[in-house]
């Protein structure tokens, strides 16, 4: 599905991703976990297109990632950034079905779609009118996984999407989200910085150090089997409940 | 504003991003709104084409006489079956003697000292003898341009004093002046700084004082009348020596340059319409210095129109039949009422096809330089240095390439409204934040769908802002356009200046003043109609 194949990226003298092959397994999801500056969030932005490695290929669905090949790869992928992202000149609906409009789908699809989407994130009918400036952080970020999902991408990328959402919010949202991606059995990988939300997502992790890999396996394997003390170092920081 | 979100139409911001969608629908608006107002303006800046007279067009300069003899002209022309354009009150000598070569007009009225120094300057610094009037002639001629004889009034510097004192005082020449040294002299600022001025006729006289004030020229009149001063600097044809009774002072040492008025005529029109050329010349040696005077008063003091003052005169002195517009109460109000709504077209023209070309180049030009740092610095470099030149020398400017009237007025109106919606289209896109930005791209937006979507929708708050400023900005400069014939609310503002006419000005000023807060308002409702709601200030 996703492969990233010899990727280095460096900004001025700094490097900030070295990675020789990383696979994302399809169906499953990935979590990409490790302090602010690991590399982390680089490395999902090189994946949708916005940063370009300084080497290495992007796979996508078995094809390289190309100028040519990105705009038709991103209509195939969703992308949940923190607070969604949100267009603010348009209402949720709109927000939602930019792309579908304009690739032609007529109203009636696109309502539907978003009908669909709206009982599946658990939005209120209601607030598909309005504006991101008038809805709350947890239906901004609802509306920003609808977008993602309103073309069906076989993959769904998350940027910190719980970020910017106070404690409960976040855990109506995590359930929800969770339960998503079971369903409609996506290839997803998130980026987090919470061991919480790592073990409550991924099925697999991996622990980014200096734009390397240090460990890639289930949360249990970490905390159980750590490559380094790095690792176990980084778990305990974080105080996480005992799994 | 306060708007409840319940009342939010989610169809208005559909029809904002379906303006910009069809992003050549601006184009189509505004091109049909360029076509009616060529329409208007048409109408209103030359009637019926399509008449076989041959047409006249008159110049003259922004000072009463000037004006009151391009009317003068005017009727000559008319009466020999040539339909007149007096385009009055155009901004100097510069621009009547370019107009007069590159026939935007066919004649006008200058003066022999002016034609000497400032028109044909550049033949006196090539060695080509222009002292003398056949001389001047003589170069004209090589030029395509006929100088007339006399028309018979020299307007030059004098010196003037109140009758009844200089009679106490047996003052009769410049001369005597070196008697007097407890005189109070009253001198306009152009008179101490020429080179025909003061401080060389003092020396050439010899007069030796202290008790000298400058002020301006229509002040030392005053100052007179109150015998706060006694002498002041006056040209000869003033419609004041008349009216406060003064004497002038005998310039025993012909210190001062003469400056005969004489009819500037392009030769060709002496065989495109010769029976008018010859009307025309009728002047010469028609109009004494006291004739001259006395009509300039009339204008001046008495309110005439100048139209009529010289229509009355050519009645008087050659025993024609001119109809002359009649001085009554209800026909000046008609006068008002028709002046006003001529203005108006030709001040909306002015400033509706300025903009809208201005919007149709500057928008573009922001994009670019939303795109590229380079091109940014290069653009909005060009269109800061456009804004900082003097209006009075871009209007110059346009005059070879466009000639006088409207084009030339539009063409710096133009360049002076691109600043703001260039820099407004360019930090409009700029502040869009890159969070908003890459979430266009990741979507799989290709650049120009990104464009007409996300970033003009978004920059259309501070475009729409940038055109309003444009807008009220051009509003104002509009009034410019007077000096080279473009019309507008400029024109009785300059006419009211040159009679020290306070309800004149109003006439211009006020209408400007109402049309820039209008055009305000009209942008303010613009906004709230094409700006999505969204973007909008919410309780």
């Amino acid at each position: 599905m996703f492969a990233l194949e010899n990727i280095s990226k460096s900004f001025g003298d700094l490097q900030v991703l070295k990675l020789t092959n990383v696979e994302f397994p399809v169906g499953k999801s990935t979590v990409l976990i490790g302090p602010s500056g690991c590399g982390k969030s680089t490395m999902l932005r090189v994946l949708v297109g916005l940063v370009q490695p300084d080497t290495g290929t992007v796979r996508f669905e078995g094809e390289a990632m190309t100028e040519k090949t990105l705009l038709a790869m991103r209509r195939r992928m969703g992308y949940v950034i923190q607070d969604g992202g949100l267009f603010p000149h348009l209402t949720a609906f709109e927000n939602i079905s930019l792309m579908a409009r304009h690739l032609g789908w007529d109203m009636s699809a696109r309502q539907a779609r978003v009908t669909e989407l709206a009982d599946l994130t658990r939005l209120p009918a209601t607030a598909l009118k309005r504006y991101p400036a008038q809805m709350s952080g947890g239906q901004r970020q609802r509306v920003g996984i609808m977008r993602a999902l309103m073309l069906d991408p076989p993959v769904l990328l998350f940027d910190e999407p719980m970020g910017a959402l106070d404690p409960l919010v976040r855990f109506d949202l995590q359930e929800d989200l969770l339960k998503i991606i079971r369903t409609l059995n996506k290839t997803s990988i998130m980026v987090t910085h919470d061991m919480g939300e790592a073990g409550f997502f991924g099925d697999q992790v991996m622990m980014l150090a200096e734009g390397e890999i240090v460990q890639q396996g289930t949360l249990d394997m970490l905390i159980h089997q750590p490559a380094n003390d790095y690792v176990t170092r980084f778990i305990n920081a974080q105080r996480i409940p005992h799994v | 504003m306060y708007k409840r979100h319940t009342e939010m139409k989610p169809f208005i911001p559909q029809r904002a991003v379906c303006v910009l969608f069809k992003s050549h629908q601006w184009a189509v608006i505004l091109l049909a709104a360029m076509a009616i107002l060529c329409t208007i303006a048409q109408q209103s800046f030359s009637q019926s084409r399509a008449s076989n007279l041959p047409v006249l067009k008159i110049g003259s300069k922004a000072f009463t006489e000037s004006v009151v003899l391009g009317e003068l002209l005017s009727h000559l022309g008319r009466d020999a079956g040539a339909r007149v354009e007096h385009l009055s009150e155009l901004g100097g000598t510069q621009i009547l003697w370019n107009a007069l070569q590159s026939g935007e007009i066919d004649a006008y009225v200058d003066y022999t000292g002016t034609i000497r120094e400032e028109i044909l300057a550049d033949a006196a610094r090539r060695g080509i003898p222009v002292e003398s009037e056949s001389e001047m002639r003589e170069e004209l001629a090589n030029r395509s341009i006929l100088m007339s004889e006399r028309i018979g009034f020299n307007n030059t510097y004098a010196l003037g004093m109140r009758e009844d004192v200089a009679a106490r005082l047996g003052i009769r020449k410049i001369s005597d002046l070196r008697k007097h040294p407890e005189l109070e002299y009253g001198l306009s600022d152009e008179f101490m700084e020429r080179r025909d001025g003061w401080n060389q006729l003092a020396s050439r006289y010899g007069i030796k004082t202290r008790r000298i004030r400058t002020m301006d020229h229509n002040l030392g009149y005053r100052g007179l009348v109150h015998d706060a001063i006694q002498i002041t600097d006056i040209y000869t044809t003033d419609a004041e020596i008349q009216h406060y009774k003064l004497r002038v002072l005998e310039d025993d040492l012909q210190f001062f340059p003469t400056y005969y008025a004489v009819l500037l005529m392009r030769a060709d029109l002496q065989s495109r319409a010769p029976k008018v050329a010859d009307a025309l010349l009728k002047v010469q040696g028609l109009i004494d210095p006291v004739k001259m005077s006395g009509m300039t008063a009339m204008v001046r003091l008495d309110g005439k129109n100048e139209t009529y003052v010289a229509g009355d005169f050519l009645n008087t002195k050659l025993l024609m039949q001119l109809e002359l517009p009649s001085n009554t109460l209800g026909a000046e109000w008609r006068r008002i009422a028709d002046r006003l709504l001529k203005t108006t077209l030709e001040h909306l023209f002015l400033v509706a096809v300025s903009l809208s070309l201005a919007i149709l180049v500057a928008i573009p030009f922001g994009i670019l330089s939303a795109r590229n740092e380079r091109v940014a610095n290069v653009l909005l470099g060009v269109v800061s240095v456009i804004q900082t030149l003097p209006s009075m020398a871009l209007l110059v400017f346009m005059i070879p390439l466009f000639g006088l009237g409207p084009v030339p007025a539009i063409a710096a109106l133009f360049f002076y409204s691109l600043l703001p919606i260039v820099r407004n289209t360019y930090a409009g896109i700029r502040q869009i934040p890159v969070a908003t930005r890459e979430s266009a791209e990741v979507l799989g937006l290709d650049a120009k769908s990104r464009l007409r979507l996300v970033e003009l929708p978004l920059a259309l708050p501070s475009i729409l802002s940038g055109i309003k400023t444009a807008a009220v900005i051009n509003v104002g400069t509009a009034t410019i356009g007077a000096l080279i014939g473009a019309g507008g609310y400029g024109s009785p503002i300059l006419t009211g200046i040159r009679l020290s006419s306070i309800p004149l000005i109003l006439q211009g000023a006020i209408p400007a003043a109402a049309m820039a807060v209008l055009a305000q308002w009209a942008f303010g409702m613009l906004e709230k109609k094409l700006v999505s709601p969204g973007l909008q200030p919410q309780s």
